[in-house]
């Protein structure tokens, strides 16, 4: 199955143009089912094809309502244990499940700036198209990343 | 007019560049390309047109989708551009290029640097030498890498990360550098073409909206094609559920190795593949086990494996020598305990957390096992899922690892991919330098030929796992490959500004291709009841199954221990090719069974080149990984060369020959204990 959705927690992003989760699977494998013809559930996502899900969560993290969870690969791992997550701005949260009902919490940063804050070429310097050529980036001479390297080193040179 | 399931919508646009592939490296070309078009635009006034098309959603694109635990490659201010080319060389047995592992070395810690300035949060040691996470190092002053920040070392060149959001942090940088009129998201780019006057040019590419009935095709002067490695070629371990959790990204489907092949590029080392240990069936990393938490390996009986056969090293001369053994040869060592029936092999996570209590406080082992989870929980919450359903808690259960099925790559521990122009500035041989024989007459002498990162095919450009010969990039340097091929594409379309692309097909010779698996499917569809049985067509699951099953048995998979010969690539020859011809046969009922019939293609021709490549390598260059088991050696006299290859889109075959090799760097360092 790998990930799949709570039938009465999805509402279909209504309102939206398009579900989050089929927005966002990196394998196309979220469809919403529009009139029910496929799941029985008007206006539900579904997982379409469940044997090529990576379990990357991707869908998981980004549903808004909290509707997608993952039952993991059942030709590989026993029943009864979970693993979700909570995503926010700055962290995630993880509460994962043994089998045994053993629970364990964790929290990880996840990003140290606003979300959308990134200025792209803010305060990088504006390249000459005469450089084009040479070696580098256009922020080798700000980023203080670039290693020149010994000369020696290079034996043909 | 808008499109139908019988009749697509065709939408044709022109560009001077073209950027195919949504991930680290597409995103690294993004980037640079548009400071460098403004910088065209200021001097100039022209506007340069350029569009990146991915077959996702850029935020969870490529490899890096899920996140990731640790970037693999950050040289750091302490080590050379030229140690990391040597390491490169040597866990990929001697044949690298070291002008391209070179140039990735001095520029890979700029786009590093970059990631942490716009949030991505990287773990830093303190004065004291006590670790602290991303967000922490910040509250505690710790200065950010750039300004003299230690990062956490797992290894001599990888550094700990929190990096769930990893891809959708560098995905933000490449959105905001394009503006969002530059990318078209869920378009599957299928096919490369070829122009009129000049075969051997790039004149766009092609493909269709996995959301709408409408076909694309883009005419450009410069292709960027990233596109990814290849996965799930081969029948995976896993054959249920499972086989989705591929230890690559299971959306890699080698079209990127598969377009440049059609339109003429030469490939190199085809015959490379990786074939990771990992945690079994989680495919979860060791890379933080064994180097961060020092867990060992043994086989089912306690014996440390590395120890126990470590003369069989000395077979493999001089890779077996170096202070790490290359990664294949480690499990060359690994597979002779499984082999002989002592599985199976087992990672001793409880000596490891236990040895790491003892001089630990309380506040500290909470924190350790917070790391431990983490490490799967940023890029691997499948094997998070295998533990908590196996009741594994790592300080009281130990558990398997196991060699994968095989991968081709070009970024990760493997070194796939197309030849690509390098820099002309590390002494890289040239065109007036000697060459082996058989190199086809129309392909180019030397290491660099005009533009960096350009393909043999004029125009076409590519990075990441696409450039081949220079593994070890990992997500920063495949980065930081694609701002290289950026400055490339750059420079050629301003010295082509007069050249106009013409196509060498009709938009509607494209559009009938592109459109055949659902043409073959609505012809024959009322044929037989079952829609899944009809004689006239095969579904792309059941082509994927049988391309996975010939890769398995014939082309050294799983069911064979690695092992093939020269007897059976032969059949594996054979039976590819009917393959290949029933493909024109795939059906698609709808437009995501069209994604996956067009993957599957793409599969056929990356699993071709592969078998090629090792039919024609006379040894055993990567044991641990493959064997030619009637070449069963490596021979240094015969191959220490590049096994390189051209395809011919209208006979169908392969041409494989030598190129020489050539040190740039000192490998003798390597050696000295």
């Amino acid at each position: 199955m790998p990930t799949f959705v709570r039938t009465e927690k999805c509402d279909g992003c209504k309102g939206q143009d398009k579900t989050a989760c089929m927005y966002i699977c990196p394998h196309d494998l979220m469809k919403l089912d529009k009139d029910g013809s496929e799941t029985g559930h008007a206006m539900r996502a579904f997982n379409q094809e469940p044997e090529q899900c990576w379990e990357c969560y991707s869908c998981v993290k980004i549903c808004p309502q909290g509707a997608i969870e993952a039952r993991h690969y059942a030709d590989i791992v026993p029943l009864g244990g979970s693993v979700q997550p909570m995503r926010g701005s700055d962290s995630i949260m993880w509460t994962i499940k043994f089998r045994n009902g053993v629970i364990k919490r964790f929290k990880f940063p996840i990003r140290t700036t606003a979300e959308g804050s990134i200025d792209a070429f803010g305060g990088k310097p504006m390249p000459k198209v005469a450089e084009l050529a040479a070696g580098g980036t256009f922020t080798s001479g700000v980023m203080g990343g670039f290693r020149a390297g010994k000369p020696e080193e290079l034996i043909r040179k | 007019m808008a499109g139908t399931f019988e009749k697509p919508e065709v939408v044709q646009e022109e560009l001077d560049a073209l950027i195919i592939g949504g991930g680290m490296a597409a995103c690294g070309t993004a980037y640079e390309i548009m400071r460098w078009a403004e910088a065209v635009k200021a001097e100039t006034g022209k506007e340069l047109k350029i569009k990146l098309v991915d077959k996702a959603a850029l935020d969870r694109s490529g490899a890096v989708a899920q996140g990731l635990s640790a970037i693999n490659t950050y040289i750091g201010d302490k080590q050379d551009p030229a140690d990391y080319t040597r390491m490169v060389s040597n866990d990929l047995m001697g044949i690298t290029r070291d002008d391209l592992a070179y140039d990735v070395g001095r520029n890979v810690d700029d786009s590093v640097h970059l990631f942490e300035e716009w949030g991505l949060p990287i773990w830093k040691t303190d004065a004291n030498g006590v670790r602290h996470d991303g967000a922490d190092a910040i509250k505690e002053g710790i200065p950010a890498l750039k300004d003299g920040g230690q990062p956490v070392r797992s290894g001599k060149w990888q550094i700990m990360i929190n990096g769930e959001s990893y891809k959708w942090i560098v995905a933000e940088a490449a959105k905001k550098a394009l503006g969002l009129d530059r990318i078209q998201e869920r378009v599957f780019i299928v096919h490369l073409i070829n122009d009129k006057n000049d075969p051997s040019r790039v004149a766009g590419a092609a493909g269709f909206s996995v959301r709408e009935n409408k076909i694309y095709i883009y005419k450009a002067k410069a292709v960027l094609l990233a596109a990814g490695g290849c996965v799930n070629l081969f029948r995976p371990r896993s054959v249920g559920e499972g086989q989705g959790r591929a230890w690559y990204p299971v959306w890699n489907a080698g079209s990127t190795y598969a377009m440049a092949a059609e339109a003429g590029a030469e490939l190199t080392m085809m015959e490379n593949r990786f074939v990771p240990a990992r945690f079994k069936d989680g495919y979860g990393p060791v890379g933080a086990w064994f180097l961060l938490f020092k867990a060992r390996a043994a086989n089912g009986y306690g014996e440390d494996y590395m120890t126990k056969n470590k003369e069989m090293l000395n077979d493999y001369p001089p890779y077996g020598k170096a202070n790490v053994p290359a990664a294949c040869l480690r499990n060359h060592l690994m597979l002779k305990e499984m082999k002989e029936g002592r599985g199976p092999i087992m990672m001793d996570t409880i000596t490891a957390l236990a040895k790491l209590r003892e001089t630990l406080s309380p506040k500290e082992v909470k924190h350790l096992e917070a790391e431990a989870w983490e490490d799967f929980l940023d890029m691997s919450v499948g094997q998070c899922g295998m533990w908590v359903g196996e009741n594994i808690e790592p300080e009281k259960k130990n558990s398997e690892l196991m060699p994968t099925e095989p991968y081709l790559l070009g970024s990760h521990s493997g070194c796939c991919g197309i030849w690509a122009s390098g820099p002309t500035d590390v002494g890289a041989p040239t065109a007036s330098d000697p060459e082996l024989d058989g190199v086809p007459a129309h392909l180019p002498r030397g290491w660099n030929w005009g533009y960096r990162s350009m393909t043999t095919v004029k125009g076409l450009f590519t990075a990441g796992d696409g450039v081949g010969a220079s593994g070890h990039k990992f997500s920063s340097g495949s980065h930081a490959e694609g701002r290289m091929a950026a400055k490339g594409m750059v420079k050629y379309v301003l010295d082509n500004a007069n050249m106009k692309p013409e196509f060498d097909e009709t938009a509607e010779q494209i559009a009938e291709t592109i459109w055949r698996p659902v043409r073959t499917y609505l012809q024959h569809k009322d044929y037989s009841t079952a829609i899944d049985i009809n004689p006239n067509y095969i579904t792309p699951k059941m082509l994927q199954f049988r391309l996975q099953k010939i890769m398995d048995e014939y082309v050294a998979g799983v069911a064979t221990y690695y092992n093939t010969n020269d007897v059976l690539l032969k059949m594996a020859e054979e039976k590819l090719d009917m393959l290949k011809e029933d493909s024109l046969k795939m059906r698609a009922k709808d437009l995501h069974e069209l994604l996956r019939a067009w993957e599957n293609y793409h599969r056929i021709l990356t699993a071709e080149a592969h078998m090629q490549h090792i039919m024609f390598r006379e040894e055993s260059r990567y044991p641990g990984f493959y064997y030619r088991t009637d070449k069963n050696l490596i021979d240094e006299e015969n191959w220490h060369c590049f096994v390189n290859s051209i395809y011919d889109k209208k006979t169908h075959k392969w041409t494989c020959f030598k190129r020489r090799h050539t040190d740039l760097v000192d490998k003798s360092k390597l050696f000295h204990h």
